[in-house]
C-alpha cells in the first residue's frame, strides 16, 4: 500500500466527516421517509404528506414567513452593502466592522434582548407574532445577506460604471442596467442564506412565543411523538425543495452573469 | 486513470485504517479499566437535578441535628462514599437529558445507560416494553441502615408507588421515586386574584387575554383542558363524595376517547387563542419581568420563580386549581440493556439510589434545585427540620398558621410532631408548592402513559392545533396577502418580460444580443 502523504491526503478529515455526519445520517433519513412502524417500504408517508392540511398550511406559512424575511434582508442589506462598497477605503472596514458586529453576539442573547425591545413597542407581544417573527429573523439573517452582496459589489469593476456614464445613462439607468444584473450572483446567494434558513430555524419563532408552527418545528414535533416515519418525509421534502430552489437559481444566476458579461 | 482511482482507493483506505486504530484503542482502554476492578456506571438524569456543590461559605444550613454543605458534587461524594463502605472503586459518567423523549431516543440506541431518572410516563413506557431491571431484594431489606431509600420513602409516595402498576407489574418494584410534585398556577396577587388562580379556567379566561402562559408540551396542556371541559362535574360535591372519588378522578384524567380528544381540540385552540404563548421554560422569566400575570407550572419550578422573584422584592404566589391536579414524579430506575447480569453494577446501581436518598444528601439536592424529594428521611429528621428551616415563622411572629405535613412524613396528618407553624402567607407560597396539602393531594390524579394508538391521536391533535390553518386569517388578513403575492407575481413578470416589453427594436443594422 502507498501510503506516501499527497495532497489528496488533506482531504481525509473532510472526508470523514461528510461520511459520518452528512451522508450516513441521511441514508437513515431515507430509510426512516420511505418505511412504516414495521420496517417495510411504503409511499404512505408521502401521500400523507401532500394530502393532510396542516403539512400544506405549514408550508404556506414558512414560504409567507421566508418570502417576508427575504424581502425585508434584501431591502435593508442592499443599500448598505451599496454603501459600504461605493465608501472610501478608510471608511470601509470601520463600516463593515459596524454592520457585521452584531454577528459576534450571541444569538441568543439577541433575541432576548430583541424580546424586550419589541415587548417595549408593542405592550405584549403575543398580539403580532407573525410581525415579530419576520423582525426577529430579519434581524439575525441580515449579515448573510450584506456579506455576499457586499463582495458582488465591491468586486464589480468601475469601468462599467463610467462606460455607462459616457454613453449618457443616467445614474437610475446605471444602477437597473448595471449594478443590479452585475450584482445579482451575491444578491443571489444572499437569498439563498436567507430564505432557507427562515423556513425551517424555529428556535427564533419560539422565543419570540409565535405558537403556529413552521417547517422546522413541525419536524420536531412528530419526533417528539416518536413518529420518525413522518418527521423523516418532511425533511426529505424540505431537501428536495432546497435543491430545486439552489438547482433554479444557479441557472439563473449562469445565465445573468452571461448577459451582464455582453452587456 | 487508474492512477487517480488508486489514490482515492489509498486515501480511502487510511481512513477505515485511521478508524479500526480509534476504536480498537478505545476498546483497549475499556478492558484495561476492567481489570483493575472499576465498576463504571452510566447514569443519565435531568439538567440541573443534582447538587453539583461548590456552594459559598454562607450558604451552610445550619439544622439542629447538623450542619449541611454542598463541598463537591453529589457524584464525586458518591464515589468516594462507595469506596469507603463497600471497598470497590466506582466511576460515575453522568449525562443529562432534557426531555423524556430525548432520552427515550437514546435509550433505542441499545446499551447506553445503565441507571436513569425519567418521568412517570416514561417510566410506565420502558416498563411496559420490558426494558426495566428490577430492584433486587436486597434493596428492599429495611434491617441494613445503608438502605436509605427503603427506610426513608414517604410513607404516602410508598402508597402511590404501591397501588400503581401496568401490565401486571408494581411501578414499586422496578422504580425508586426521585423527587414529586403537582402542577398547578404561578400568579402575580397585584393582578390576579387568588379565586381566578383556582380554576383551570384561568387559561380560557378573557379578563387575562394574552397574559397567561402554558406548557409547550401535549401531556402538560391536555390534562388541564380535560379539566376545562369536565370542570362541572370534577367540583360537584356528588362526585367528590363518592367513595371511588380517586379512581373516578383518574378514569377521567386519563380519558383518551377519541370524542374527548375531539373536545379537547376543540377547547385547546380557544386556549391557544387566548394565552400569551406556549413556553417551555421562559414562563418564569416572564412572570417576574411582568410579561405575563400567571403561568401554569410545576410545583418544583414554582419554587424556584417564587424565590428568585422575592430576591427582587417582588411577591408571586402559589394556586393549585379546585377541579384537580396532575401529580407527577421522576424516579430512578434500572436499565436491563446497560445492567444485564452484572450483579456488582447492579448493587452500584442501588446504592447510587441509597446515597441519594441519605437524608443529608436529600437537603442538599432540595437546596440545590427546589425541588421536593420523595424521602422523608425515616429516623433522621433533618428533610423535616429543612423544610421548617425554610419556611417556619420567624419567632415572635403573630400572623401563623399551622401547616401539617404529617401525611408525606409519617402517614398521619394529624401528627404534631410534622407541623410547620409558619407566617400565613406561606398557605399560598412556597411552603404549598413544596409540600401541597393534604387536601391538595386528595385531587391529584397520575397521568398514565398512553398506548401507540392514544399517543398517536393526541399527537395529531397537538400538531393540528399549532399548525397553520387558511381559516385562521381574517378577511381583511386574507385581502392583504392576495395584493402582496399579486405584487410580487407582478414585480418577477416585470423582471422575466419586461426587458423584452420596454425595449425598442435595434437601430438598422444592428441585432440585439440573443435575438435572431
Amino acid at each position: 500500500m502507498n501510503l506516501r502523504f499527497s495532497r489528496k491526503h488533506l482531504s481525509i478529515p473532510y472526508t470523514v466527516f461528510l461520511l459520518c455526519f452528512v451522508i450516513a445520517p441521511l441514508f437513515v433519513v431515507l430509510y426512516y421517509a420511505f418505511t412504516n412502524g414495521e420496517g417495510r417500504f411504503t409511499v404512505e408517508n408521502f401521500v400523507n404528506f401532500f394530502q393532510s392540511p396542516n403539512t400544506i398550511g405549514t408550508l404556506c406559512y414558512s414560504f409567507a414567513v421566508a418570502v417576508t424575511v427575504t424581502l425585508c434582508c434584501t431591502l435593508i442589506a442592499y443599500p448598505v452593502a451599496y454603501i459600504l462598497a461605493k465608501s472610501n477605503l478608510k471608511k470601509k472596514t470601520v463600516l463593515l466592522v459596524l454592520f457585521i458586529a452584531p454577528m459576534w453576539i450571541n444569538f441568543t442573547l439577541r433575541v432576548v434582548a430583541l424580546k424586550e425591545v419589541l415587548t417595549m413597542i408593542e405592550g405584549n407581544l403575543a398580539y403580532h407574532p407573525f410581525f415579530n417573527t419576520v423582525v426577529g429573523m430579519t434581524y439575525d439573517f441580515l449579515p448573510f445577506m450584506i456579506l455576499p452582496l457586499y463582495t458582488a459589489l465591491s468586486k464589480m469593476d468601475q469601468s462599467y460604471l463610467e462606460a455607462a456614464a459616457d454613453l449618457g445613462a443616467d445614474s437610475a439607468v446605471t444602477f437597473f442596467k448595471v449594478t443590479l444584473p452585475l450584482s445579482l450572483p451575491g444578491l443571489i446567494s444572499g437569498v439563498t442564506m436567507v430564505f432557507l434558513p427562515s423556513m425551517t430555524n424555529y428556535v427564533i419563532l419560539d422565543m419570540l412565543y409565535n405558537s403556529t408552527y413552521i417547517m422546522g418545528s413541525l419536524i420536531g414535533s412528530y419526533f417528539n411523538a416518536y413518529d420518525w416515519h413522518s418527521g423523516s418525509l418532511i425533511s426529505i421534502v424540505l431537501l428536495a425543495i432546497i435543491f430545486i430552489l439552489t438547482w433554479t437559481t444557479n441557472g439563473f444566476q449562469e445565465e445573468e452573469t452571461d448577459r451582464g458579461a455582453i452587456l | 486513470m487508474k492512477n487517480i482511482k488508486k489514490r482515492y482507493l489509498n486515501a480511502f483506505m487510511a481512513t477505515v485504517v485511521a478508524f479500526v486504530v480509534f476504536f480498537s484503542i478505545h476498546h483497549v482502554e475499556a478492558k484495561e479499566t476492567g481489570n483493575e476492578n472499576v465498576i463504571t456506571l452510566r447514569v443519565c438524569n435531568w439538567e440541573e437535578y443534582i447538587d453539583e456543590g461548590g456552594w459559598e461559605d454562607d450558604e451552610v444550613i445550619d439544622l439542629e441535628s447538623g450542619d449541611i454543605f454542598g463541598k463537591n458534587s453529589l457524584v464525586k461524594d458518591f464515589e468516594e462514599w462507595y469506596y469507603e463502605t463497600y471497598g470497590v472503586r466506582v466511576k460515575v459518567e453522568y449525562s443529562t437529558f432534557g426531555t423524556n423523549e430525548e432520552l427515550y431516543s437514546q435509550l433505542n440506541l441499545g446499551n447506553v445507560y445503565d441507571l436513569v431518572c425519567p418521568s412517570d410516563y416514561m417510566i410506565m413506557k420502558l416498563l411496559r416494553e420490558d426494558k426495566l431491571e428490577p430492584l433486587s431484594s436486597d434493596f428492599f431489606d429495611g434491617g441494613d441502615e445503608k438502605h436509605y431509600y427503603v427506610n426513608g420513602i414517604s410513607p404516602y409516595i410508598k402508597g402511590v408507588f404501591e397501588t400503581n402498576e401496568i401490565d401486571g407489574k408494581s411501578w414499586a418494584d422496578y422504580a425508586a421515586a426521585y423527587m414529586w410534585g403537582i402542577t398547578g398556577i404561578v400568579y402575580n396577587p397585584e393582578r390576579v386574584s387568588g379565586e381566578e388562580a383556582s380554576t383551570w379556567s384561568i387559561l380560557t379566561n378573557d379578563r387575562l387575554y394574552r397574559k397567561v402562559t402554558i406548557k409547550d408540551n401535549v401531556r402538560d396542556a391536555y390534562f388541564p383542558t380535560l379539566a376545562i371541559l369536565q370542570a362541572d362535574l370534577l367540583t360537584s360535591d356528588d362526585f367528590k363524595n363518592d367513595k371511588d372519588y380517586s379512581k373516578n378522578l383518574s378514569a377521567i384524567m386519563n380519558d383518551t376517547d377519541k370524542a374527548t380528544i375531539d373536545q379537547a381540540e376543540e377547547k385547546l385552540k380557544e386556549i391557544r387563542g387566548n394565552v400569551y404563548s406556549f413556553e417551555t421554560d421562559s414562563g418564569k422569566a416572564d412572570m417576574i419581568s411582568g410579561k405575563v400575570v400567571a403561568n401554569l407550572q410545576w410545583s418544583g419550578d414554582a419554587v424556584y420563580a417564587l424565590d428568585q422573584a422575592e430576591e427582587d422584592d417582588f411577591y408571586l404566589n402559589w394556586a393549585v386549581p379546585e377541579e384537580c391536579t396532575n401529580l407527577w414524579f421522576d424516579g430512578w430506575v434500572m436499565l436491563k440493556s446497560g445492567i444485564g447480569d452484572d450483579t456488582l453494577k447492579k448493587h452500584a446501581a442501588e446504592a447510587f439510589i441509597n446515597f441519594m436518598s441519605r437524608p443529608d444528601n436529600v437537603v442538599r439536592n432540595m437546596y440545590y434545585i427546589g425541588y421536593t424529594s420523595a424521602i422523608a428521611g425515616g429516623d433522621s429528621n433533618l428533610v423535616f427540620e429543612y423544610a421548617d428551616w425554610n419556611y417556619g415563622a420567624e419567632e415572635g411572629e403573630e400572623d401563623v398558621i399551622e401547616y401539617p405535613v404529617g401525611y408525606f412524613f409519617s402517614g398521619d396528618n394529624e401528627d404534631e410532631e410534622y407541623m410547620i407553624i409558619a407566617s400565613a402567607e406561606q398557605e399560598h407560597r412556597q411552603l404549598a408548592a413544596q409540600y401541597p396539602s393534604e387536601e391538595e393531594i386528595e385531587r391529584s390524579a397520575v397521568m398514565m402513559c398512553f398506548d401507540e394508538k392514544e399517543n398517536a391521536d393526541i399527537n395529531q391533535m397537538w400538531i393540528n392545533i399549532r399548525c397553520f390553518n387558511l381559516s385562521m386569517l381574517s378577511a381583511g388578513q386574507c385581502a392583504v396577502i392576495g395584493i402582496v403575492v399579486l405584487l410580487v407575481i407582478a414585480v418577477i413578470l416585470l423582471v422575466v418580460f419586461g426587458k423584452r416589453m420596454f425595449q425598442g427594436r435595434a437601430p438598422k443594422g444592428y441585432t440585439r444580443l440573443g435575438e435572431k
